[in-house]
C-alpha cells in the first residue's frame, strides 16, 4: 500500500510537470461538455478525456485475436500490417486459429451483453412476481392494458368461459400466469422462448432453419462461456451460430421481457415533453441523479422526489426543491414515463459530480465509471450504490441496498440523505447553462396511436410514406459514447445526415440523449435538418424526425416496431425486406455487441462506427457481413467516417426500395367502375 | 403548417363537444329522460354512433354514454413550442365532434320534430328546403347504386360558392361524373343549396344533389349514410370502427369541398372525415396537408379553383370517373334521371295521353342498316309552338354478330333511363305508354329529338358493345308512322310476354348466378331461375342470360342445376354446389321455392321481404316502400336488418315484387294461396297479376281477401278478417308442421 502510494505521488508530479490532458473541443462537440473538461482541468481533476489522452487501446485486443482463455496464454496473433498473403498460419499454443480466437472473444462479448440485459430483466421479473404474489406494496400493475397485449404471446388465457359466456379473466390470475411464464424463460428445461414467435413468420422461420432458436435465456449464456472454454467449439461457424443463438435471446428475449415488464408495472411511455444536458441541474435546487440501467429503483426515486414530504424537507433544508435528473439509460427509463430529464450522457458522468451541484448520485448497474468515486471525493457528493451486484471498492461510497420489498423506504432513506447533503455544498458550484428541449416517450404503442389516432392508427400510415418516397427509410441509431472517439460527434453527424436523406431516426440509449442535446428530438427540428419529404410528414404527424424509443433494452422496441412495419404491408414479409438499416456510432460496451449482433440475426443491417474487434481475423470478419447476409438478410459493417457511415446505411436503404420495387414515384391508381367492383370482398 | 390545423380543430372538437353538452342538459331539463331519439325510419339508432362505438341511442338518457366518450376523445390543445404529436389526437377531436354533430342533430329532431322533410324532395314552395338524415328506403334505393358502382361515391360541399353560377357549374359538374352532391352547412348567408335554388337547379335525391342542412352538424348525415350502406350492404358488424372506416376508405370514393372561410367547427368536421379517408379541398387559403397515410392521398388541399375543384377532388380520392362525352348540346348522366319536367319548365312533350308515343327495338341483319345513321322523320320540336305536342316513335335498329332477338327487349329496356340522362327531358313509361316531356331549358341549349338518336346509339355501343356491332335509330313524328309503328310494336311485345310468361324452371337447364352485389355483401348469392328473378328485382333470367353472354366474366354466370334433389321446395345439386362455392362455405344449400325450410339468402338489396305469420297460417310480405309496422312485429327496415347479412334464415326470404305473382313464388310452402297481408300500396301496384295468378291457382277473390293496414297490422286483427273472408291460408296444411 504506502508504494502504491509512492508511485501515486510521483505520477502526480511529473504530471504537473508536463499536465498531458485532453483538448476539450477535440473531445466533445458540447458545449457543456466542453465547458465541464476545462472546469474539471482547472480544478485538477482528472477525467475520462483525459486518461484517454494518456492511454491508448491494446492493438491486439482491439484486432480480437488475443486468447487469455487458458494459462497457456495469453496467446496474441496480431495481423501483420500488410495483412497475409497465401495460407494463414498464426496459431495459438493450442493450434487455435486467429478465426477460433476472434470469434470465441467476439461471442464471449454477446454473452457479456446479453447477460447484462437479461439480468436485468430477470430483476425485472422478479419484482413482477413480488407483484403477482402481492409481496410489494410500494409497486402495482400500473398498465393493465399493456399486461392483456403480452399475455398471449405467453399463450395466458385473458378470457375466461363460464357457462358458455365469455368473461374477462381475472388481472390477478393473469399475472400470476404471465410472471411465472415470464420467469421460466430464464431457466426452463424443455422448449424454446415464447416470444420469438412475435417475430416475423419469415425471420421465425430462417431461426428455425438455422437452428439457432434460443432455448432459455441463461442456458445460451452458459453455453458460450462452455464453447469458449480452452479447446471445446473450434469453428468459427459453429461458434458464431451460438452467439447468434444468445443474441437473439437477448433482444427477442432478456431485453423484449424487461421492457414489457417494466411497460406492465409502472406505464407504457406515450409521447411527453422534456430537456437534456446538464444545464437541467438547478444550483437552488437538491440535485439528485440517478444513473444506470434499471427503472426498478429510480421509479420510487421519483415517486420520493415528488412526494410532499420531501419536498418541504428539501426546502426546510434551504432549498428550493428538488431537482432530480438522470444519466444513462435510468435516465432514458424515467424520461420516457415520466419527463425526468437527462443530465448526462455515459461520458459526461463525471462531469455532472464536477458542477459541484449533486448532492447525491444514486447508481445500480452498468456503464458506471469506477472513477466516480475518485471524483465525487473532491465534492460533497455522496456517491450511493444500491444492487448487491454492484459495489465499489473505494471507501467514500456508501452502498444502500435496495429491496423490492421495502422499495419506498428505501427510495425515501436516498432521497433524505441527498436533502440532507445539500448544506455540504462547497462554494465551487458550476452548472454549464447548456439544456435543450426535447419529446421522448415514443414506443410501438404510442407510435401507432400518433400515426392515425385511435380509430385508425396504425403502421400503416408510416409504410404509406415509406411507399411514396416521402420517407426513405427508417433507421436505428443507438448506443453508447466512446472516449475514443469525438464525445456525439458521429452520433450527430450520422443522424444529421440520415435524416437530411429523408431517413427517419429511432433511437435508443446514449444516442437518444446526445441527440435530445442537440435538439434533434424537437418537432421544430423538421424544417431545420430534414429533406423536404420528411419533413412534411413530421410536420403533418407533428413529431421529432428522431423518435426517442427509450434505454438499452428497449432496442426490443424497435424490434417490435420493425415488425409491426412488416405486418401492416406493402414493405415486404421479413424485417430483412425493409428499407431500413441500424447504426452504433460510438459504441463502447459488450452489450452494443449483443444489440449488434440480434439485429443482424434480425435481418437488420448493421453498422458500427467506431472499430470491429474481429479485423485481426479477416476470414471471420468477412463472414460475420457476407455470410450472415445470406443467411437472415442482415450484416454486419464498420465505417468510422459519419458521413460515409450514414451513406453506406443510405445505400442499403435504397437497395431495399428497389428490391421492393418502391424506387420510383409512385403512381396515383385512379379507381375506375371496374376496379371498385373488382375490390375482394 | 399542419400544426394550425391541428390547433384548430382540437379547439373546434372541445366548442363543438361542450356546445352538444349544453344542449343535452337543456334537453334533459325540458324533456323526460325516456324520450324517445331517433332519426325518423332508420334503422341502426344514431348511425355513426352505433356503427363505431356499438352503443344503442333509443332514449334521451342515452346520449350520455356516447357523449361521455367523445368527451374523453378530446386530446390536450397543442403547445406553441416543442409540442407533442398532434396527428392520432387531432383525428380524436374530429371524431369527438362528429359524434357531438350527431348528438346536436339528434336532439334537434327532438325538439322540432318537422325540421326535416323525411322524403326524396325538398317543397320549396313550403320552404323545407332540408330533407335531414335518409330514411331506410332512399338508403336502399340508393345504396344499391353505390353497389352497382353506378355511384362511385359523394362530394359533401359545406358552405356556398361565390354566386349561385359557381354553385352551379360544381354541382352539375359532379352530376355529370355520376357522384351524389351532400351539402350541409352555409356561409356569408347563404348556402350551396340556396344558391342552387336560385339558380333554377332541381336538388333532392333525385338529381342527386341532396340538401342535408343548414348547419355544419348536418354533415353528420353524409358519413351517417356512408356508414349505414356499409353495415347494410357491408356487413360491416357495429362496433368494428377499423373495418368500418377501412370499408369507407377502400369503398366509398367520397371527399369533402369545403367552399368560404374554413373557421373551427368546419375544421373539426374536416378532421373527423379523415377517419373515414375522406379528403377536403377548400376554395380558401388554408394549410395544407400533403402527405398520405390515413387518406389514400393528400388530406388537405387548398386554394382550389372553382373551375378545377371537381376533377382535383376526384383525382385526390383516387377516383376515375368515365364521363360519356355524348355530343348533344346537354349535360348528360345518371344523376339527370330523377330530375322532373314541371308545368312551368315544359316546353312540349310526346305521349302520355296526349299524343301516342311507342319505343321498339328490333334485331336487323347487319347489311340492312347503317351505323350511327339517326333520322327524324316528320317535324322536330323546334317546329312545335310551345305547350305543343307530337307523337314520337321511337324505332331502333340493331345487328351484330352476337346480336339474339332474345335481347330486344333488355336493350329496349335502356331507353328509359338513357332519356332521362339528358338534362332538361324527363322520360316516363316504356313501350307504347311511354312519355317524353322536354324542358325549356333543355330547347335553349339547342335540344332536338336527334339528340335521342345520338343518345341512343352512342350509349348502346358503350353498354352493349360485345354483342352489337351497328345501330340506326328512326324518330317518327307523322302520325301515320307512328300509328304504324305502334301496331306493329304491339304484337311484338305479345309475343316477347308470353314466351317470358309462359317460360318455366322445368323448360331450362341453366339458371343464373348473380353475385353483382358481392362486393358489398360477401357471402349473398342470389340464383336466378326463370319463374324466381332476382330478389333486387332488377335481374331477371332473361336479363341474366343476356349478361353472361355480353360479359360472359361478370357476375352473372350460368349454374348447371343438376340432380333435383327435391322438386317441391326446389333443390339442385349443381345450384348447392355452386353456392357452397361462391359463399366460401358459408350457405351449403337453400331452396327456391321455400321460405321456411332452408330459404334463399337474401342481401341488403332485396325489394320485399316475406316472413311467416304462424296465426294465421299464412305468410306476409313488405315491400322496401313501407315504412309503418307489419304483423311479424317487424318494420322493413328492422327485418332487412336481421335478413340482409347473406344468411339463411327459416321463416323468412327476400324477394322481388315481380316474383310474388310469379308460379314458383314460395311454392312449397303453398304458394301465392298463403299470402294473407301485404301493404296496400304494393297489393294495389300488382292487384292484375294478383288477381290473375290467383284465378290460375283456383282462387279468383285472393285479392280481396289479403289483408292490408288498413285491416291491421296484428296477426290477431288480420286472423278476423282472413275467417270472415274465408282466406284458402286458414285451411291449408299446417305452416310449420
Amino acid at each position: 500500500m504506502a508504494e502504491e502510494k509512492k508511485l501515486k505521488v510521483v505520477k502526480v508530479a511529473k504530471a504537473e510537470k508536463a499536465p498531458k490532458v485532453a483538448n476539450a473541443v477535440e473531445a466533445s462537440i458540447d458545449k457543456a461538455t466542453q465547458e465541464m473538461i476545462l472546469r474539471a482541468q482547472e480544478l485538477g481533476i482528472e477525467t475520462v478525456f483525459d486518461r484517454a489522452v494518456t492511454m491508448k487501446p491494446c492493438n491486439i485486443g482491439m484486432q480480437g485475436t488475443c486468447c487469455k482463455n487458458c494459462a497457456m496464454g495469453p496467446c496474441r496473433l496480431p495481423l501483420p500490417k500488410g495483412g497475409i498473403e497465401g495460407e494463414d498460419t498464426r496459431k495459438g499454443l493450442c493450434g487455435a486459429t486467429a478465426n477460433t480466437i476472434a470469434a470465441r472473444n467476439f461471442i464471449r462479448m454477446v454473452a457479456g451483453g446479453a447477460a447484462a440485459h437479461s439480468d436485468h430483466g430477470r430483476c425485472v421479473a422478479e419484482v413482477f412476481m413480488s407483484v403477482a404474489r402481492k409481496e410489494s406494496h410500494d409497486y402495482q400493475i400500473k398498465d393493465p392494458d399493456k399486461l392483456l397485449r403480452i399475455a398471449p404471446h405467453f399463450d395466458v388465457a385473458t378470457t375466461v368461459e363460464v357457462d358458455g359466456e365469455v368473461k374477462d379473466r381475472e388481472l390477478d390470475e393473469i399475472v400470476l400466469e404471465v410472471a411465472e411464464k415470464a420467469l421460466g424463460e430464464w431457466g426452463k428445461a424443455e422448449g424454446e422462448l415464447y416470444y420469438l414467435k412475435r417475430a416475423p413468420e419469415a425471420l421465425y422461420e430462417k431461426w428455425k432453419k438455422y437452428g439457432v432458436l434460443p432455448r432459455n435465456i441463461d442456458r445460451e449464456i452458459v453455453e458460450i462461456m462452455h464453447r469458449t472454454h480452452m479447446g471445446v467449439d473450434q469453428d468459427y461457424k459453429n461458434l458464431i451460430k451460438q452467439g447468434t443463438r444468445a443474441a437473439i435471446a437477448d433482444g427477442w428475449g432478456g431485453s423484449m421481457l424487461a421492457t414489457d415488464l417494466q411497460d406492465v408495472l409502472f406505464g407504457k411511455p406515450y409521447p411527453i415533453q422534456s430537456e437534456a444536458n446538464l444545464g437541467v441541474m438547478k444550483e437552488d435546487h437538491v440535485n439528485i441523479i440517478v444513473h444506470g440501467h434499471e427503472p426498478v429503483l429510480s421509479e420510487m426515486i421519483v415517486a420520493a422526489v415528488q412526494s410532499k414530504e420531501m419536498v418541504e424537507y428539501a426546502k426546510s433544508k434551504g432549498a428550493k426543491g428538488i431537482q432530480l435528473s438522470g444519466i444513462c439509460c435510468t435516465a432514458n427509463e424515467i424520461l420516457q414515463r415520466h419527463g425526468i430529464p437527462p443530465a448526462a450522457t455515459f461520458l459526461q458522468q463525471e462531469l455532472a459530480i464536477i458542477t459541484g451541484a449533486c448532492d447525491a448520485m444514486v447508481v445500480d448497474i452498468q456503464c458506471i465509471f469506477q472513477n466516480l468515486a475518485n471524483v465525487a471525493k473532491c465534492f460533497h457528493t455522496k456517491l450511493i450504490t444500491t444492487h448487491p451486484i454492484a459495489k465499489m471498492e473505494q471507501d467514500n461510497v456508501i452502498h444502500i441496498e435496495f429491496d423490492e420489498h421495502h422499495a419506498m423506504e428505501d427510495a425515501t432513506r436516498i432521497v433524505k440523505m441527498a436533502i440532507d447533503n445539500f448544506g455540504n455544498r462547497g462554494a465551487e458550484v458550476m452548472i454549464p447553462r447548456h439544456k435543450s428541449s426535447q419529446v421522448a416517450g415514443f414506443g410501438v404503442e404510442s407510435i401507432e396511436y400518433h400515426l392515425g389516432g385511435t380509430f385508425r392508427g396504425t403502421f400503416y400510415t408510416l409504410n404509406d410514406n415509406i411507399i411514396n418516397g416521402r420517407i426513405r427509410g427508417i433507421a436505428g441509431v443507438v448506443g453508447c459514447n466512446n472516449a475514443r472517439t469525438r464525445h456525439n460527434e458521429a452520433h450527430i453527424q450520422v443522424v444529421k445526415e440520415l435524416i437530411k436523406n429523408d431517413v427517419i431516426v429511432l433511437t435508443t440509449g446514449c444516442n437518444g440523449i446526445a441527440c435530445a442535446m442537440e435538439g434533434l428530438l424537437t418537432p421544430e427540428a423538421a424544417a431545420v435538418y430534414c429533406g423536404p419529404g420528411l419533413a412534411e410528414v413530421c410536420e403533418t404527424v407533428g413529431i421529432p424526425p428522431v423518435l426517442h424509443l427509450g434505454s438499452c433494452v428497449d432496442n426490443s422496441r424497435i424490434l417490435l416496431a420493425a415488425t409491426e412495419v412488416v405486418k401492416a404491408g406493402g414493405l415486404g414479409k421479413d424485417i430483412s425486406d425493409l428499407p431500413a438499416a441500424g447504426s452504433a456510432p460510438e459504441w463502447m460496451s459488450e452489450k452494443a455487441i449483443s444489440i449488434g449482433h440480434y439485429f443482424v440475426s434480425s435481418g437488420v443491417y448493421t453498422i458500427f462506427g467506431y472499430m470491429m474487434p474481429t479485423s485481426g481475423a479477416p476470414v471471420f470478419h468477412d463472414y460475420l457481413s457476407k455470410e450472415l447476409e445470406k443467411m437472415y438478410g442482415g450484416m454486419w459493417d464498420l465505417e468510422p467516417d459519419p458521413i460515409k457511415h450514414a451513406q453506406k446505411m443510405i445505400a442499403h436503404i435504397d437497395k431495399k426500395r428497389v428490391a421492393l420495387g418502391i424506387d420510383k414515384a409512385r403512381e396515383r391508381v385512379l379507381m375506375d367502375m371496374a376496379d371498385r367492383q373488382a375490390l375482394e370482398a | 403548417m399542419s400544426k394550425l390545423v391541428a390547433f384548430a380543430a382540437i379547439q373546434g372538437g372541445y366548442k363543438v363537444v361542450s356546445a352538444a353538452e349544453g344542449e343535452l342538459r337543456n334537453a334533459l331539463e325540458s324533456f323526460d329522460a325516456s324520450s324517445k331519439i331517433e332519426f325518423p325510419n332508420t334503422g341502426y339508432y344514431l348511425p355513426v354512433i352505433y356503427s363505431l362505438t356499438g352503443m344503442k341511442v333509443e332514449t334521451l338518457e342515452d346520449l350520455k354514454k356516447p357523449l361521455e366518450f367523445a368527451r374523453g376523445l378530446l386530446p390536450p390543445h397543442v403547445k406553441g413550442k416543442n409540442h407533442l404529436p398532434y396527428l392520432g389526437p387531432l383525428l380524436d377531436a374530429g371524431m369527438a365532434a362528429i359524434f357531438s354533430y350527431e348528438i346536436l342533430e339528434a336532439l334537434r329532431i327532438l325538439r322540432e320534430p318537422d325540421f326535416y322533410l323525411s322524403q326524396e324532395d325538398p317543397d320549396i314552395e313550403a320552404g323545407k328546403i332540408w330533407v335531414g338524415p335518409a330514411d331506410d328506403v332512399i338508403l336502399r334505393k340508393r345504396g344499391v347504386e353505390f353497389v352497382d358502382g353506378s355511384a362511385p361515391g359523394f362530394a359533401a360541399i359545406v358552405g356556398a360558392a361565390p354566386n349561385p353560377e359557381i354553385a352551379k357549374m360544381i354541382v352539375e359538374d359532379y352530376q355529370k361524373k355520376n357522384l351524389y352532391i351532400f351539402c350541409a352547412a352555409s356561409h356569408n348567408g347563404t348556402s350551396v343549396i340556396e344558391q342552387l335554388i336560385e339558380a333554377g337547379v332541381q336538388i333532392g335525391w333525385n338529381t342527386r344533389i341532396v340538401p342535408f342542412g343548414p348547419d355544419i352538424s348536418s354533415a353528420v348525415f353524409a358519413v351517417g349514410f356512408a356508414n349505414r350502406a356499409a353495415m347494410a350492404f357491408g356487413g360491416v358488424q357495429p362496433g368494428d370502427y377499423r373495418k368500418m372506416l377501412m370499408y369507407n376508405k377502400e369503398r366509398i370514393f367520397a371527399f369533402v369541398n369545403a367552399l368560404g372561410d374554413i373557421g373551427t367547427e368546419w375544421g373539426t368536421a374536416a378532421a373527423g372525415c379523415v377517419n373515414w379517408g375522406f379528403p377536403t379541398l377548400a376554395d380558401t387559403d388554408i394549410p395544407e396537408i400533403l402527405p398520405t397515410g390515413i387518406c389514400t392521398y393528400e388530406h388537405v388541399v387548398a386554394n382550389v379553383s372553382h373551375d378545377e375543384i371537381c376533377q382535383r377532388s376526384v383525382e385526390i380520392r383516387g377516383l376515375k370517373v368515365t364521363v360519356s362525352e355524348i355530343n348533344i348540346p346537354c349535360s348528360f348522366g345518371p344523376a339527370f334521371e330523377g330530375e322532373r319536367v314541371r308545368g312551368a319548365d315544359l316546353y312540349c312533350q310526346m305521349g302520355g295521353g296526349k299524343s301516342q308515343a311507342t319505343e321498339l327495338v328490333k334485331m336487323a341483319e347487319m347489311k340492312d342498316i347503317e351505323d350511327a345513321k339517326v333520322e327524324v322523320v316528320g317535324p322536330d320540336i323546334g317546329d312545335v309552338q310551345q305547350g305543343g305536342t307530337l307523337p314520337l316513335g321511337i324505332y331502333v335498329q340493331v345487328a351484330g354478330r352476337e346480336m339474339q332477338t332474345d335481347f330486344e327487349p333488355i336493350l329496349e329496356r335502356q331507353i328509359h333511363h338513357l332519356i332521362n340522362y339528358i338534362q332538361g327531358i324527363m322520360h316516363i313509361g316504356q313501350r307504347d305508354i311511354a312519355w317524353i316531356r322536354v324542358g325549356k331549358g333543355a330547347l335553349e341549349k339547342g335540344f332536338t329529338l336527334k339528340d335521342i338518336g345520338v343518345v341512343l346509339h352512342a350509349k348502346f355501343h358503350q353498354d352493349f358493345g360485345k354483342i352489337l356491332d351497328k345501330v340506326q335509330v328512326t324518330l317518327y313524328t307523322n302520325k301515320d308512322e307512328v300509328d304504324n309503328l305502334t301496331k306493329r310494336a304491339k304484337n311484338e311485345y305479345k309475343f316477347r310476354d308470353e314466351r317470358v310468361e309462359k317460360m318455366t324452371d322445368e323448360d331450362v337447364e341453366t339458371y343464373y348466378s348473380c353475385t353483382l352485389c358481392q362486393s358489398f355483401a360477401p357471402t349473398h348469392v342470389c340464383s336466378v331461375s326463370p319463374e324466381r328473378t332476382g330478389l333486387c328485382g332488377a335481374y331477371n333470367w332473361m336479363d341474366c342470360k343476356a349478361s353472361f353472354e355480353i360479359n360472359p366474366t361478370g357476375p352473372n354466370q350460368p349454374i348447371e342445376k343438376g340432380e333435383c334433389l327435391d322438386p317441391k321446395l326446389g333443390q339442385w345439386k349443381g345450384i348447392n354446389e355452386f353456392v357452397n362455392k361462391a359463399s366460401r362455405g358459408a350457405v351449403t344449400h337453400y331452396n327456391l321455392y321455400s321460405l321456411i325450410h332452408d330459404p334463399m339468402t337474401t342481401c341488403g338489396c332485396c325489394e320485399c321481404i316475406a316472413a311467416m305469420l304462424p296465426a294465421c297460417n299464412g305468410v306476409m310480405t313488405v315491400s322496401r316502400d313501407y315504412t309503418g309496422e307489419t304483423p311479424c312485429g317487424m318494420k322493413f327496415t328492422t327485418l332487412a336488418g336481421v335478413m340482409g347479412g347473406g344468411a339463411s334464415s327459416p321463416g323468412f326470404v327476400g324477394h322481388s315484387k315481380f316474383n310474388i305473382t310469379q308460379g314458383k313464388f314460395i311454392l312449397g310452402d303453398g304458394g301465392l294461396l298463403r299470402m294473407v297481408w301485404m301493404p296496400k300500396n304494393l297489393k294495389e301496384e300488382i292487384k292484375e297479376r294478383i288477381m290473375k295468378r290467383g284465378a290460375d291457382m283456383g282462387v279468383p277473390d285472393l285479392y280481396d281477401k289479403i289483408a292490408d293496414e288498413t285491416v291491421g297490422t296484428t296477426e290477431e286483427e288480420i286472423l278476423a278478417f282472413l275467417q270472415e273472408k274465408g282466406h284458402p291460408a286458414i285451411n291449408m296444411d299446417s305452416l310449420v308442421g
